[in-house]
C-alpha cells in the first residue's frame, strides 16, 4: 500500500516526526512529559523539539501525574492542544481521576459546551526485567470508559498518521505504544498525512483463520502467518486492530465470513481484556458464522515477573498463535511440516529484548 | 470604595442567600432530584472575589458552587432548570447542582470530585500564559480539599511557571461532618501555600469589604505577572453538608458553635455597616428583596415550564 520509493523510519523516528510536524502545523500544540527535553528525550521520540519550538511549547514536568493531567485538561478546554507523555503506562494510573472523571466526562457532562483535545502517550514496557510495575498493558482499563479514545498503532506508518489524527481530534486520545515496536522500521512518507482512528487494517491475507491482533501481537501474528503458509500451507488473515476504542468489529466480521475461525491476540492480561470484548461482540453479532469457539491469546492472569528465568515463558508468541490456529482447524501437531514450522519460531537473540529481525513494509 | 460597589456587594450576597433559601424551601417537593450543597453563611467570599474579577476572567468551582456561579454572573434560570433536570439547564440536565457552567461569563465549570477542578484552573491559567492573554483564573475550594495531593501538585506547578491564578480557600472548618482538627494538624493552611512559593494571606471570610480589598490586590498582582496568589477565608456553613436542612440534631457541632456561626452572618453584618455609613436604609434593602424575589420567581417558572429531557437526550455528545 505504500510507495516503494519511500524512506524507511523506525517507529521512534515516525513518532518524533509526527510531533515535529504537528507543532509546525499548529502553534496550539504543546508537548509535556517527564524527560521530554532531557538528553534521552523519551527514547528519542522528542529529540530536538525543545531546540526547535522553545521552552514555551516543550516542557519537562514535576512528578505529579494527576495534577499535570488536570493542568493539560484545563489548558485543552482553554484552546491549547497538549500532548502529554508517560514513559510507562503504569505511571498513568496516578492520573486515573483526571483522565476518567474529567477528561472523559467534560464534554458530556457539560452538554457539549467544551471539549478536551489532548493526547496522552503511554508506553508499555517489556523485557530486561521491567517487572510487575513497568510492563502492564492496560488498554482495556482505559477503553472501558466512554469519552476517551484508545489507540495502539503497530507500524511506524500508522504511528505517524494516527498521531497526527489524534492531535487533530477534539477528544482525549490515549496513544499506547509498545516499547518493542520502537526499533521496527516501515516506509514512512515525509509528508503530513493522517491515518483514521477506529479503522482496523488487514495486514496479511489468508483464508483459514482470522487473527485479530493488537499492537506488538500483530508482529507475532505476522511471523506465525508467514511460517504457517510457507511450511504448512495454512492461511491466516491477520488484522492489525490499531484502535481499542472504538473497536472496528466490522473488519473482523468481514474476515470471519471468509474464515469462520477467530483468534484474538492481545498484549494484556487475559481477564477483562479487550480481546474478550471483541469476542463478545463477534459472538453477539455473528455466532452463526463461527465454525469453532473463538480463542483469546493474552498474557497470563498474574503480574509479569522480573527474573528473566521466569519471564521467558510468560508472553505468548508466534508459536502460541500457530498452535491455536491448528487446534481451530483440527489439525495434528504430529507432522514433519509442523516440526519444520516450529523451528522457524526459535529466536536467535535473547528472549527479553526486542526482536531485531522485524522490519517493514507491512 | 464607591457606594455602587458597596450596594453591589450586598445585593450579590443577598441574591445568593435568597436563591438558596428558595431552593431549600422547594427541595422537599422532590422535583429537584440531585444532591445539593448550599453555601448559606458563606456568601461573602463568592460575592467579594467575583466583584474584583473582570468578565473575561475565569472561575472554577466545586460541589458547593451556587454562590460562585451566581456571583460570576452565571445565568440563574439555567441553574434552576439544571437542578430540576430540565433540557434548558446549563448542562441540559446532565449535571445537576454539582455541575454548573456558564462560559459566556467565564464560569468554566464546577464538579464534585474534591480537588478535581484545582489543576484544571491551573491549566486555564497556563493556557492564558501560553496565549499571552491578560485574564486571571480563580479557583474556589475548601479546607478539606487542601488535604488532596492534587492541590499541592497544582500549587507547585502554578508557582513554578508563575501562572496568573488566585487560589481561594473557603475554610468552613468541616469536611462533611468531620472537623478540621481530626483531619489536619494545628497549623495555618495559608502558610503551607506560602511554602509552595507564593504570597498567601488569611482573613475573616464574613467581612465582605476586607475580602474585596484582599482579592483586588491578589488579582491585580496575578494579572501583573507576580505569580500565583493564595487567599484563605474563615467562614461557617450553616446547613447540612448536603441537602436543604439544618442538621443540628446530629450533634456533631455544639449549639453554641452554631449560634456563634450564625450570629456572624456576613449579610447582617454588612447591612449594619451600610446603615451606619448612611449608604442604604431598610427601604433600599426591601427594594433589593423585591427585585430578587421577582427574579427567583421567574427562574422557577422558567425551569418548571421547560422540557423534560428523555433518554434520547442522554445519548449524544459523548465525543466532540
Amino acid at each position: 500500500m505504500h510507495e516503494p520509493t519511500q524512506r524507511q523510519l523506525t517507529f521512534v523516528e515516525a513518532i518524533r516526526e509526527s510531533l515535529d510536524q504537528a507543532m509546525e502545523q499548529d502553534s496550539r500544540v504543546i508537548v509535556i512529559g517527564l524527560g521530554v527535553p532531557d538528553p534521552k528525550a523519551i527514547f528519542n521520540t522528542t529529540t530536538g523539539l525543545r531546540e526547535k519550538y522553545g521552552p514555551r511549547r516543550v516542557f519537562d514536568m514535576p512528578l505529579a501525574e494527576n495534577g499535570l493531567t488536570g493542568a493539560c485538561i484545563g489548558a485543552a478546554i482553554s484552546g491549547i492542544r497538549p500532548v502529554m507523555i508517560h514513559q510507562r503506562i503504569d505511571f498513568a494510573l496516578l492520573a486515573m481521576d483526571q483522565l476518567i472523571n474529567n477528561a472523559a466526562k467534560w464534554h458530556y457532562m457539560f452538554d457539549g459546551k467544551a471539549s478536551v483535545p489532548m493526547v496522552v502517550r503511554m508506553i508499555v514496557g517489556r523485557g530486561w526485567g521491567q517487572g510487575p510495575q513497568h510492563s502492564q498493558s492496560l488498554q482495556a482499563m482505559f477503553a472501558q470508559v466512554p469519552g476517551v479514545k484508545v489507540i495502539m498503532p503497530t507500524t511506524a506508518y500508522d504511528a505517524k498518521g494516527m498521531m497526527l489524527s489524534a492531535i487533530e481530534d477534539n477528544n482525549p486520545v490515549l496513544f499506547i505504544e509498545h516499547r518493542w515496536l520502537y526499533p521496527v522500521k516501515d516506509r514512512v512518507p515525509d509528508t503530513y498525512y493522517r491515518v483514521p482512528i477506529g479503522k482496523a487494517h488487514l495486514i496479511h491475507e489468508g483464508s483459514d483463520v482470522t487473527v485479530a491482533a493488537f499492537s506488538y501481537m500483530v508482529l507475532e501474528a505476522l511471523i506465525a502467518a508467514k511460517s504457517m503458509f510457507n511450511k504448512m500451507g495454512i492461511g491466516l488473515d491477520v488484522i492489525d486492530m490499531r484502535t481499542v476504542r472504538p473497536l472496528d468489529v466490522e473488519t473482523v466480521l468481514a474476515s470471519l465470513q471468509k474464515t469462520g475461525r477467530l483468534i484474538v491476540a492481545d498484549t494484556a492480561f487475559r481477564t477483562g481484556s479487550i480481546a474478550g470484548e471483541l469476542i463478545s461482540q463477534v459472538v453477539e453479532q455473528a455466532f452463526s458464522a463461527l465454525k469453532a469457539p473463538p480463542v483469546r491469546i493474552a498474557s497470563p492472569d498474574f503480574p509479569t515477573p522480573t527474573s528473566s528465568f521466569m519471564a521467558e515463558h510468560y508472553y505468548p508468541g508466534p508459536k502460541t498463535i500457530a498452535d491455536a490456529a491448528l487446534a481451530l482447524l483440527g489439525k495434528s501437531k504430529e507432522s514433519d511440516s509442523y516440526r519444520r514450522m516450529s523451528v522457524t519460531f526459535n529466536r536467535s537473540g535473547p528472549h527479553d529484548s526486542p526482536n531485531c529481525e522485524f522490519s517493514g513494509p507491512f | 470604595m464607591s457606594e455602587m460597589t458597596q450596594l453591589r456587594l450586598l445585593y450579590s450576597m443577598l441574591r445568593i442567600r435568597r436563591v438558596e433559601e428558595a431552593l431549600a424551601d422547594r427541595y422537599a417537593e422532590q422535583e429537584m432530584r440531585c444532591p445539593m450543597h448550599l453555601c448559606i453563611g458563606q456568601e461573602a467570599i463568592a460575592a467579594a472575589v467575583c466583584e474584583a474579577l473582570r468578565k473575561d476572567d475565569k472561575v472554577f468551582s466545586n460541589h458547593r458552587a451556587h454562590g460562585h456561579y451566581l456571583a460570576k454572573g452565571g445565568d440563574l434560570k439555567a441553574m434552576v432548570a439544571e437542578l430540576y433536570g430540565r433540557a434548558t439547564g446549563c448542562c441540559g440536565g446532565r449535571g445537576g447542582s454539582m455541575h454548573l457552567i456558564d462560559l459566556a461569563v467565564g464560569f468554566m465549570g464546577a464538579t464534585p470530585i474534591v480537588g478535581g477542578t484545582v489543576p484544571l484552573a491551573v491549566g486555564s491559567a497556563w493556557a492564558s500564559s501560553l496565549k499571552d492573554t491578560e485574564d486571571v483564573t480563580v479557583i474556589f475550594f475548601g479546607d478539606g480539599c487542601f488535604e488532596e495531593g492534587v492541590v499541592h501538585e497544582s500549587l507547585n506547578f502554578a508557582a513554578l511557571h508563575k501562572l496568573r491564578i488566585v487560589f481561594v480557600c473557603e475554610n468552613n472548618k468541616f469536611s462533611v461532618y468531620t472537623r478540621r482538627d481530626e483531619r489536619q494538624p494545628n497549623r495555618p493552611i495559608y502558610r503551607i501555600a506560602e511554602a509552595h512559593g507564593m504570597p498567601a494571606s488569611a482573613a475573616d471570610g464574613n467581612d465582605v469589604e476586607q475580602i474585596l480589598a484582599m482579592s483586588k490586590t491578589a488579582i491585580e498582582n496575578a494579572r501583573n505577572r507576580c505569580g500565583p496568589q493564595f487567599l484563605e477565608f474563615d467562614t461557617y456553613r450553616w446547613r447540612e453538608h448536603c441537602g436543604p436542612n439544618f442538621d443540628d440534631h446530629l450533634n456533631y457541632r455544639s449549639a453554641q458553635e452554631i449560634e456563634e456561626g450564625m450570629n456572624d452572618c456576613p449579610i447582617d453584618r454588612y447591612k449594619k455597616v451600610l446603615k451606619q455609613q448612611c449608604i442604604a436604609s431598610e427601604h433600599e434593602f426591601s427594594r433589593m428583596e423585591e427585585q430578587i424575589r421577582e427574579e427567583i420567581s421567574a427562574a422557577f417558572e422558567f425551569a418548571l415550564a421547560s422540557r423534560k429531557p428523555t433518554i434520547d437526550d442522554a445519548k449524544g455528545k459523548v465525543y466532540a
